[in-house]
């Protein structure tokens, strides 16, 4: 290779490693703004002040779902398999919103601990199959998992 | 083999080759695309929880692929260009912007339309979103670059460095689902991992995928062609190959 | 008939199905389009100037 191209080769290196590692870095330092949602265990270790705004995400409880015959009213528990934090919602709720089901809440911590939502959003997994094979897999028991994948272990981690 | 690779540095040979290849692969694309449309939206059946909602992802995980796809070919061949000078590489680096850019858009779009009934929001500021919605303004920064400076030689320089740069966004986009929490769901369909959607599902998605990607190649060699053309008008080459 | 009405109705979420897909195709041909009417204009461009060139010559 020529010198002079050599020498370009090695600036446009460096300018991409450069950028790249400013931006690592700047990531790190913002990691918790960039995650979207707080689990319950986060909520529970006291990292959230009552009366401040932020999501929370997690994993509707099996049989924790009580609804209101007269109003919208919906209160549900949120869990990561290691804590678990009640919630509260009055609106219409996503067409995927059920037990077992993971979801993503915005809202704020009253100061009985319940999280008081303004906002609930469903997430959903990455799997996908007609009802027909779901159903056997579910006889089966080999559902892959049964909620919302969460992919990463900052939820799971106590 | 240097020869074979200079050849294809070489305006003329790449003007008549794309020539012949870019009709064979517009018709492939065409008939993929019909085909993987009808498997999708008529044969698959629906969803266990999404019902047929999720037959958005047949245009939308073919078109977020293609926009980070063609990301990498901008960067890769700005690369070139800025190191070896090659204008071939300038030419496909310009040609791929607009093709990019549309891609994103359509990505961020169907993504929307399919977020609003599932998760029940149009939009959120999640880390997959956020990152692909730059993207989109990487390739919105390049084409504007390129138009905002007169001087031909220094808007190719300026734009391939922005270009090669943004590249850092591509891991970014990919990983965020993994790195942080986010509303977007983890990827389908990876390379180390049996897909976790079953085969009546999955065949039209990768047909769709593989007719997104010819037609990125279609429209790309005709770009590259005018892109030649306009470079290169005052050559005897063309004079002479337009003659016939 | 009521299975093509089924069809159209998308279980349901014809509202999101359909457009997604409508504007991704519009995107895409226009995109197309526009690439076509590109190299007309180059060819067009290319073609007055070799003609230029030659009568220039005579």
């Amino acid at each position: 290779m020529k010198p002079k191209r050599k020498q370009r080769l090695i600036l446009v290196s460096l300018m991409v490693a450069g950028v790249a590692l400013a931006v690592t870095f700047g990531l790190i330092a913002f990691n918790q703004n960039i995650m979207l949602f707080q689990s319950p265990s986060d909520v529970a270790a006291g990292n959230m002040e009552a009366g401040q705004r932020f999501r929370i995400g997690g994993m509707v409880v099996d049989g924790s779902v009580q609804r209101r015959d007269t109003n919208l009213d919906v209160q549900f528990s949120l869990t990561d398999h290691a804590s678990t934090v009640p919630v509260t919602y009055n609106g219409i709720l996503p067409d995927l919103f059920r037990e077992g089901q993971g979801i993503v809440a915005l809202g704020k911590l009253d100061d009985k601990g319940v999280f008081v939502a303004s906002e609930v959003l469903a997430k959903h997994d990455e799997n996908y199959m007609p009802p027909e094979v779901a159903e056997a897999l579910e006889k089966a028991g080999k559902m892959p998992g049964t909620a919302a994948n969460y992919g990463n272990t900052t939820l799971v981690q106590p | 083999m240097f020869k074979w690779i200079h050849r294809f540095g070489s305006p003329p040979f790449v003007y008549r080759l794309s020539g012949r290849i870019a009709p064979v692969l517009g018709v492939l694309c065409l008939i993929l695309m019909l085909t993987g449309l009808y498997l999708g939206l008529v044969v698959a059946p629906a969803d266990y929880e999404q019902g047929d909602s999720y037959r958005i992802i047949f245009v939308h995980v073919p078109a977020a692929w293609m926009s980070m796809f063609v990301y990498v070919v901008m960067a890769v061949s700005s690369a070139i260009f800025l190191i070896w000078k090659m204008k071939l590489a300038d030419i496909v680096a310009q040609a791929s912007a607009p093709i990019g850019a549309s891609f994103t858009f359509i990505a961020l779009m169907s993504g929307s339309l399919w977020g609003k009934p599932m998760w029940g929001t149009w939009w959120v500021w999640d880390a997959r979103l956020t990152s692909e919605l730059l993207l989109l303004f990487l390739y919105l920064g390049y084409i504007a670059l390129r138009n905002a400076i007169e001087h031909p030689q220094l808007a190719a320089r300026t734009a391939a460095i922005l270009a090669v740069v943004g590249v850092v966004n591509i891991p970014i986009i990919h990983f965020s689902v993994d790195w942080w929490n986010t509303l977007h769901q983890p990827a389908t369909i990876t390379k180390f991992d049996k897909p976790s959607m079953h085969p009546s599902m999955l065949k039209p998605l990768l047909i769709m995928v593989v007719a997104f990607q010819l037609l990125y190649f279609y429209n790309l060699l005709v770009r590259v062609r005018s892109g030649i053309l306009q470079r290169e008008k005052r050559a005897a080459w063309v004079a002479k190959e337009l003659e016939n | 008939m009521e299975s093509i009405a089924q069809f159209f109705s998308m279980g349901g979420y014809a509202l999101y199905v359909w457009p997604a897909f409508f504007i991704t195709f519009l995107v895409l041909i226009g995109n197309v389009w526009f690439g076509a009417r590109e190299h007309r204009i180059a060819l067009r461009d290319a073609k007055r100037r070799a003609v230029q060139v030659k009568s220039s010559q005579e």
